[in-house]
């Protein structure tokens, strides 16, 4: 398999190459502009088929996505932060409808204060709008995500909006080695996208978007949440597909070193990277550590999840977002509702750590590992690498 | 050399800026600091309201009231500065991107309901902060980022827009120009009403090298030698006018005022009870 250097965005850039899709809508936002640039570049270079839409703002692009999608084409976007907080109105009705809209999110902190540094704040505020979303830990996870994207978006039995997210610049501008599916392979597995609905089907005429009162609307949003659950199964089915294509295996979650740890880490992004050079220190050193990284946060992985933590003594889990006075941070308060009720269940502490783009230093995480060998005198709710 | 000190109008220990060497934005920046100087504003009586872009990092910068705001959105908070304090004035610092593609709605608004605001669009052609792609001021066949064999769209001739929405004031002049700028920027805060400033400034490092003209120089020149003043303008055919654009004072008619009208009715209703 092809092998080649490129950073987050450029690996983006280049699954959205091989995925050809039909429309891209985008507007610039920092730190996810360059995946829309260069694959702007390759559209004017004529290596891709794509009508490309510049458009004057985020909601414009994701409005022009709806659209394109609803008429029957494959569409892709890339945005960030404050531009996918001017998405957020169309994003529910991009799940609502069941377009299969694929988007790359590279993580950045919400304004205000204005930061264009990563935190997990932009998607998770867009976590209850129907879109799945799936993590990456680096450049290659981001490629590999993407192309899986299509597939998991425009499953018959799934038909919702999936975003795939890397860490900003952290991930989107970090130089990485590789591997590339060759253009043939990466089209044959993506497949051309089969509207069962189009606009542009003039013989079957359909209305799409229209006023759905308290008569129909519930049920609507209960065939989102459906196609939610049914999503997981759908993407292991699609991931067993990409390993052997590509060797490289995939789950909703990630268990490093889990199985006999006595003490663990739950993180997503990059941050899981971090975590894992911590795990193989301490375990060089004889301590039982591990690290569980959620891959997939929509749908939720709670099953999954339950287990692979059911005889881990104690577990930190790493929230890159606040929730302010919530019980705990976004990804804390799903695990502890996960393991709510279970008779073998870890003890749980909460950190919200990492926010504006504070670093995370492997110091860091060490320190969560220690309070984790000593979880009885921990508050729940804590947070690292902040001045207080 | 200016006549007015302007360095007390700055935060110093904020410099030196984010603008890359040859960026027009800081003759921008002097010459609204030059006209609020001529015009001995009380400095604590002054807002500042930028949105997001080079242009806007400008409200950082500068010792007054300031709010830095959202991409496209300056103009929106502003309203609600003038509507809360209308014995303020209350200044708009943004750039072309900010102001007529993400933000185009908040400007024609704005304009048409003639509110007492001074916008000064920094208009560089180009998104500069986000590397260059095309903005709403991209002339067409101009190359950006996102148009490298040159731009299909239209360009907005902003003076037209605002005067068209509403606004009583418009104006137009260059960093070359750097004379004529404050003067105009200075009469806009005078007018009692929407006031629009266009002020073609240069951003060589992107619009620049991209369209063959590299060097501050290069773009200085481009303006100096398209830009036509309003009464030659007048007698120039319609040929003449290719490529070219008009400078100076381009509308200037007094009409009422939003916050003047919102505090004679409250006044009449007051009366009224
Ligand atoms: C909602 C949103 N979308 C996109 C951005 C990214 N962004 C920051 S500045 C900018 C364009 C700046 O261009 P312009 O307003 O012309 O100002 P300049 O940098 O040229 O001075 C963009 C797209 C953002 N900050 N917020
Ligand atoms: S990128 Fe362009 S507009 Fe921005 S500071 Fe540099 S020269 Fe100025």
């Amino acid at each position: 398999m092809p092998t080649a250097a490129k950073t987050g965005n450029e690996a983006m850039a280049e699954a959205m190459r091989q995925i050809n899709p039909d429309v891209v809508a985008a507007y610039p936002i920092t730190p996810a502009t360059e995946i829309v640039m260069i694959f702007a570049s390759f559209v004017a270079d004529g290596l891709v088929d794509t009508e490309y839409i510049p458009v004057e703002s985020e909601h414009s692009a994701m409005s022009a996505c709806v659209g394109a999608s609803a008429a029957g084409a494959r569409v892709m976007t890339g945005t960030s932060s404050q531009g996918l907080a001017l998405m957020y109105e169309i994003l529910p009705i991009a799940s609502a409808l069941r377009l299969p809209i694929i988007m790359s999110d590279v993580n950045r902190a919400l304004s205000g204060p204005i930061n264009i540094h990563c935190d997990h704040s932009d998607t998770m505020a867009a976590r209850d709008f129907g879109w799945i979303q799936i993590f990456s830990e680096n450049a290659q996870e981001a490629y590999d995500n993407l192309i899986q994207a299509v597939r998991i978006a425009e499953h018959p039995k799934v038909k919702l909006p999936t975003m795939v997210t890397t860490d900003g610049f952290i991930i989107s501008h970090c130089l990485e080695k590789i591997e590339i599916l060759e253009d043939a392979q990466a089209k044959q597995f993506v497949g051309e996208r089969k509207a069962e609905v189009s606009l542009l089907d003039v013989e079957h005429p359909v209305t799409l978007g229209a006023l759905d009162l308290p008569d129909y609307y519930f049920e609507h949003k209960l065939q989102v949440a459906e196609a939610m659950r049914q999503a997981s199964q759908h993407i292991l089915e699609i991931a067993k597909e990409f390993e052997q294509q590509t060797g490289r295996k995939y789950d909703l979650i990630e268990n490093y070193k889990l199985d006999d740890a006595e003490i663990a880490i739950v993180a997503l992004g990059s941050t899981a990277g971090t975590t894992k050079a911590v795990v193989d220190e301490l375990r060089s050193k004889g301590v039982k550590a591990g690290l569980l990284k959620i891959r997939v946060f929509r749908p939720f992985p709670a099953e999954a999840l339950a287990k692979a933590l059911a005889n881990v003594a104690a577990v930190a889990v790493l929230d890159r977002a606040d929730s302010y006075s919530a019980q705990g941070g976004p990804v804390y308060t799903e695990i502890s509702s996960a393991l709510y009720g279970k008779t073998k269940a870890p003890k749980l502490i909460n950190y919200v750590y990492g926010l504006g783009g504070r670093d995370v230093t492997i110091d860091d995480i060490r320190g969560v590992f220690s309070d984790l060998q000593k979880i009885d005198k921990m508050p729940t709710f804590n947070y690292f690498g902040v001045r207080e | 050399m200016p006549e007015e000190d302007i360095s007390k109008y700055l935060r110093l220990d904020k410099l030196p800026h984010i603008w890359c060497p040859g960026c027009g934005n800081g003759i921008v920046l002097h010459a609204v600091l030059r006209a609020i100087g001529k015009l001995q504003l009380d400095q604590d009586k002054v807002a500042v309201v930028s949105g997001i872009g080079c242009s806007s990092r400008s409200a950082g910068y500068v010792d007054f009231n300031t709010l830095h705001t959202t991409h496209g959105r300056a103009i929106a908070f502003a309203t609600g500065i003038k509507l809360a304090r209308p014995d303020m004035t209350v200044i708009v610092l943004t750039g072309d991107g900010d102001c007529a593609a993400i933000g185009g709605n908040h400007l024609i608004h704005a304009a048409r309901r003639n509110i007492d605001l001074t916008v000064v669009v920094f208009n560089n052609s180009i998104y500069g902060m986000t590397g260059g792609q095309s903005s709403p001021t991209t002339q067409p066949d101009d190359i950006a980022a996102t148009a490298p064999y040159g731009n299909l769209e239209n360009a907005f001739d902003l003076c037209e827009l605002a005067r068209a929405s509403g606004a009583s004031y418009a104006a137009r002049s260059t960093t070359f120009h750097a004379t004529q700028l404050p003067l105009l920027v200075e009469k806009g805060i005078q007018n009692k009403g929407f006031s629009f400033l266009d002020v073609i400034t240069a951003c060589p490092v992107y619009f620049g090298r991209m369209n063959k003209m590299p060097e501050a120089v290069d773009m200085l020149k481009y303006q100096r030698d398209n830009a036509r003043n309003i009464k030659q303008w007048s007698t120039m055919t319609d040929e003449e006018k290719g490529g070219k654009f008009v400078i100076g004072e381009l509308h200037n008619k007094p009409a009422p005022e939003y916050t003047d009208l919102y505090a004679a009715l409250r006044a009449r209703l007051k009366e009224n009870k």
